[in-house]
């Protein structure tokens, strides 16, 4: 038993958790900046989170107890997640648990649970969320997949620790394939974390909403728990792309220096990736709900192009 | 030994049949039936299942039969396989049928039939999966259609039931010819009609492609697969709901237990042209299964949709283990094999399940209708977090037993690189690409199930009086459910026991698949891929229990406050303002726009609607392409021979002795 890698494991798992709602802060800092506002200071939703996990939980009448249970799977799904993403090191025992595939599956777990409490009430807003939910991801997930396959193709494997472990001891090579991948992959991030040009989260316009939509009814630590998990879901996307595409830092042995060093090619990494993302929120409006399935075939299209170029030009 | 007891199955099956005719009374006659049939599925489950743990082949020769020709029966790990899904089936749906029967047939002569023929059923598909000659399996196959064919035109009073089971039939009858010729070509090549003389006979390439495809094609009609499948929507909502589970859990499983038997066990070569067809088709049936399924509103349509697409699921996988092993990869073979096989029980155990859940619903409700259900959580608790249990496994979702198979495919896809040629490399990706997409639309599907079925308001009237099912309906449902999560959670332990069917049918196993201790599932090696099942449900646990004890003292500080439905404050909400099964599926309809075709119309306004009306229906292509212009022809060439038809005697007569001649002339 590695209890020391054990250790390290549930200690990632935590930061990682304590962690998502500075990725969500700076990244909306970095926008405000690029829009010439003031705007909030980046550990603003660490208050937010504590002022709902303060206030009073309300739940409409007709609430079923899935309602209930719902934030609670949904966050610690998104918690069982994080643990198994190689963040700051690789060869943390967590890791063999769950694929890349369950990971995915994951995901898609917390959304049916997530997509099931909206329809739970009978409103109009809860319905119309799950909708476009189911819809949405029914065009990333497979994107997901595919982009990850084509990874898992060329690294032969696809538990994320050996994908990691992979790139860091091979000598460096950029693969076309890889290229196709890591802009499927940005795409879906994109999506998935209900990010513009898809959903738009900082708004509660009610024909475009689509996350928000299906959340509406909760209140207090239910939406504290719920809002804590979306976050946590883009550190772990974040964390999944920097890492996959460009690991380089994460420590190879468990080891302090190497672990430091990891922990800050982290920090800046997805500060790198934050700065790029609140970018790209800045110069692009979000989409007409109908023109989504365009863009998301699109990362459709491109992972499996992506996997057909490595199939027939990358193996022999 | 055990292929006595499975053949004890098989008696008390037909005394089930046998019992219930002289019993007048209806709940009477249906207990005493079922619970025959209950015990002869758990007999016939226990001898598969030392049939397969042993891994030996047990013989039987029967002395049935003309005297040259008696009926073979065997019991090799294969078909200790699928006994195991049928009887254990059997047996749970046996908890489920008295108090359905009781509560939804009302005529006692309906009841008789329908308990006859069920054991009729339940035994032909055991004798088709004991069957070691193609005569014993030709029988056995056609007592198996045939019973079936009773028990969907159950309630024959209505056109539409009369209509389904005589596509059924029309469609089981054509499919059982190609059986049969397919048989034909091998015992023309070899001794004699047992499968072991079969397995001996050398047949020249080409008709080993001809035999490929009857067989295809033959048990293709009985499994569903595209285009084929046109008679699994329109018998399954007319079947008494434990007879669709019945058909649809078990019947489809039969057809699939036919082709893996002719293709691995008795034509024993594998080429990449039947992998590439085997793998093509499962994909279109995957993806056109679900996409029609979305589109259903009718609880049992969508069901019925649903297996086609697992029906494809399952055929992905055999494509890929075909593939393999004609490429010279048997350990990769056998992994497609077994993920197929995985996905064979897994399928058996949701799809019982939902349709049992559908029964019950549609018991309680009576509405067969998705759009006239709603809020039945509350009112039938256990039934619904049943259904519930289904839905994730069907939709694919960790840690339920849906996931691994398709985790399973999914490595095996993945490991398509080892292929020599290009082409079935890229067309491996593209099969991998489509079985994601389509685990994705499921579970849009299921969400769309449940969630307009048993959560938000209820849509109509008669849902209101539902309420919770008798005990052994919920029984039953819990068996499947609890199955459903086993099989899940230990996939390492279960796949470990069904090793004898890759080596009995491959000559190798999978040695890799508990390298890693019992915890972990590495199906490839421990670095290619693991998933630790019970961890993962662990560590859920673990996590919901920190979060809810963290939460803890929040809780007892500020409890809930219950109120009315907020909905962003637009006011009062009727039951009408609900998403509908139409308008929740509507986006993806917009989407995929040109797989179904849809006659969509809004009528304008008139005094008895107001708003106008809107209608959707949404039709089959392959009725439309395929089977219409198919009857059209079939039609229009009756009436060409009519014309010969003089209804004058000199000309039958003319006929009769120019028919005469020409046979002379050919005999002499």
């Amino acid at each position: 038993m590695n209890v020391s890698g054990w250790i390290l494991a549930l200690g990632q798992t935590a930061l990682l958790i304590l962690l998502a709602p500075l990725l969500s802060g700076w990244i909306k800092w970095v926008k405000c900046k690029f829009q010439n506002r003031r705007g909030p200071i980046p550990w603003q939703p660490y208050r937010d989170l504590a002022k709902l996990f303060r206030k009073e939980v309300v739940v409409a009448q007709q609430a079923s107890p899935l309602f209930r249970a719902t934030p609670y799977l949904v966050f610690s799904v998104t918690v069982l997640a994080s643990s198994i993403v190689p963040a700051f090191a690789v060869g943390l025992p967590t890791a063999v648990i769950a694929d890349v595939i369950v990971m995915v599956g994951f995901f898609a777990l917390a959304r049916f649970f997530l997509c099931l409490a909206g329809m739970d009430l009978g409103t109009a807003f809860g319905g119309m969320g799950a909708s476009r939910e189911v819809t949405i991801s029914s065009l990333t997930e497979p994107a997901m997949l595919l982009a990850i396959f084509t990874l898992a193709m060329t690294f032969t494997s696809t538990n994320l620790d050996a994908m990691v472990l992979y790139t860091l001891t091979q000598p460096f090579q950029i693969y076309p394939s890889f290229i196709f991948a890591g802009m499927s992959l940005l795409l879906v991030g994109v999506a998935e974390c209900g990010r513009i040009p898809i959903d738009n989260p900082a708004t509660h316009l009610e024909l475009t909403m689509i996350h928000e939509a299906m959340i509406l009814e909760y209140s207090g630590r239910h939406l504290a728990l719920l809002e804590w998990a979306s976050m946590l879901k883009m550190l772990i996307f974040g964390v999944l792309i920097c890492n996959l595409f460009l690991p380089w830092g994460t420590a190879l042995h468990l080891e302090p220096t190497a672990i430091a060093i990891g922990l800050l090619t982290l920090g800046i990494k997805l500060m790198g990736l934050g700065f790029v993302l609140a970018a790209s929120e800045s110069v692009l409006a979000k989409m007409r709900l109908f023109r989504t399935p365009e863009l998301l075939s699109l990362a459709f299209i491109i992972a499996l192009l992506g996997m057909l170029g490595h199939v027939i030009l990358e193996v022999h | 030994m055990y292929l006595q007891l499975a053949h004890f199955g098989v008696l008390l099956a037909l005394l089930a049949a046998a019992v219930s005719l002289p019993i007048r009374s209806i709940s009477a006659g249906a207990r005493m039936a079922f619970t025959l049939l209950g015990l002869s599925g758990l007999v016939t489950a226990v001898s598969g299942c030392m049939g397969m743990l042993t891994g030996c082949s047990l013989n039987l020769i029967l002395p049935i039969g003309l005297p040259w020709l008696n009926s073979h029966q065997h019991l090799d790990p294969l078909a200790g396989f699928f006994l195991i899904i049928v009887g254990g089936v059997t047996a749970i749906v046996s908890l489920f049928g008295p108090s359905y029967i009781i509560g939804s047939v009302s005529d006692s002569a309906a009841a008789r039939t329908l308990a006859f023929f069920t054991g009729l059923f339940v035994a032909g598909m055991y004798l088709v999966i004991l069957a070691a000659d193609a005569f014993s399996f030709m029988v056995a196959w056609e007592l198996m259609s045939v019973a079936s064919y009773f028990l969907v035109a159950h309630e024959h009073h209505k056109k539409e039931n009369v209509a389904a089971a005589f596509i059924y039939l029309l469609m089981a009858q054509a499919g059982g010819l190609f059986i049969l010729l397919g048989y034909g070509v091998l015992a023309g090549f070899g001794t004699g009609f047992t499968f072991a003389d079969m397995q001996a006979a050398t047949l020249p390439e080409h008709w080993q492609h001809i035999a490929f495809a009857l067989a295809f094609i033959g048990f293709g009609m009985k499994a569903g697969i595209v285009p084929l499948h046109v008679w699994l929507p329109q018998a399954h909502p007319v079947a008494p709901s434990h007879i669709s589970a019945l058909m649809s859990g078990v019947m489809l499983k039969v057809a699939v237990y036919g082709f893996i038997r002719f293709c691995y066990g008795l034509l024993g070569t594998f080429y990449w042209q039947w992998g590439v067809i085997i793998l093509l088709v499962g994909c279109a049936s995957a993806l056109l299964g679900i996409l029609y399924a979305l589109m259903q509103q009718d609880l049992k349509r969508l069901l019925a949709y649903s297996s086609v697409e697992n029906i494809g699921i399952i055929y992905m996988g055999l494509g890929l283990s075909v593939l393999f092993a004609s490429n010279g990869n048997p350990v990769l073979a056998a992994l497609g094999l077994v993920a197929a096989l995985y996905h064979c029980v897994n399928h058996a155990l949701f799809k019982s399940l939902l349709f049992l859940g559908a029964g019950a619903l549609i018991n309680q409700s009576g509405q067969h209708d998705l759009n006239r259900m709603g809020g039945l959580m509350r009112l039938m608790p256990i039934t619904a977090i049943c259904f519930l249990v289904g839905c994730i496994s069907i939709s694919a979702l960790p840690p339920f037993n849906g996931f691994v198979s398709e985790w399973l495919t999914f490595q095996t896809a993945l490991q398509g690189t080892v292929l020599d040629s290009g082409v079935t490399k890229s067309i491996i990706a593209v099969a991998a690409a489509s079985l994601a997409l389509t685990g994705a639309l499921a579970a849009a599907c299921f969400v769309k199930v449940f969630g307009i079925a048993f959560l938000g308001q209820a849509r109509h009237q008669d849902t209101l009086q539902a309420h919770e099912v008798s005990f052994g309906m919920r029984a039953s449902q819990i068996l499947l459910a609890s199955g459903c999560l086993l099989l899940g959670i230990f996939p390492s332990a279960a796949i470990n026991s069904m090793q004898t069917i890759p080596t009995d049918l491959l000559g190798i196993g999978l040695s890799q698949v508990e390298a890693g201790g019992w915890l972990w599932l590495t199906p490839i090696s421990a670095r290619a891929s693991s998933y630790g099942a019970p961890l993962v449900l662990f560590g859920i646990s673990i996590a919901w229990a920190g979060a809810y004890l963290l939460l803890h003292p929040r809780r007892r500080k500020t409890p809930v406050r219950y109120s009315p439905r907020w909905d962003c404050g637009f006011g009062s909400l009727s039951t009408r303002n609900q998403y509908t099964a139409t308008s929740f599926s509507q986006p993806i309809r917009r989407i995929f726009r040109p797989v179904w075709p849809i006659d969509e119309r809004i009528d304008p306004p008139t005094p008895a609607a107001e708003g106008g009306r809107y209608s959707v229906h949404v039709g089959d292509w392959a009725w439309e392409k395929l089977y219409l212009p198919l009857g059209r022809m079939v039609q229009r060439s009756a009436k060409m021979v009519t014309k010969i038809q003089g209804g004058n005697i000199r000309t039958y007569l003319a006929y009769s002795f120019f028919t005469l001649i020409i046979m002379l002339w050919i005999v002499i």
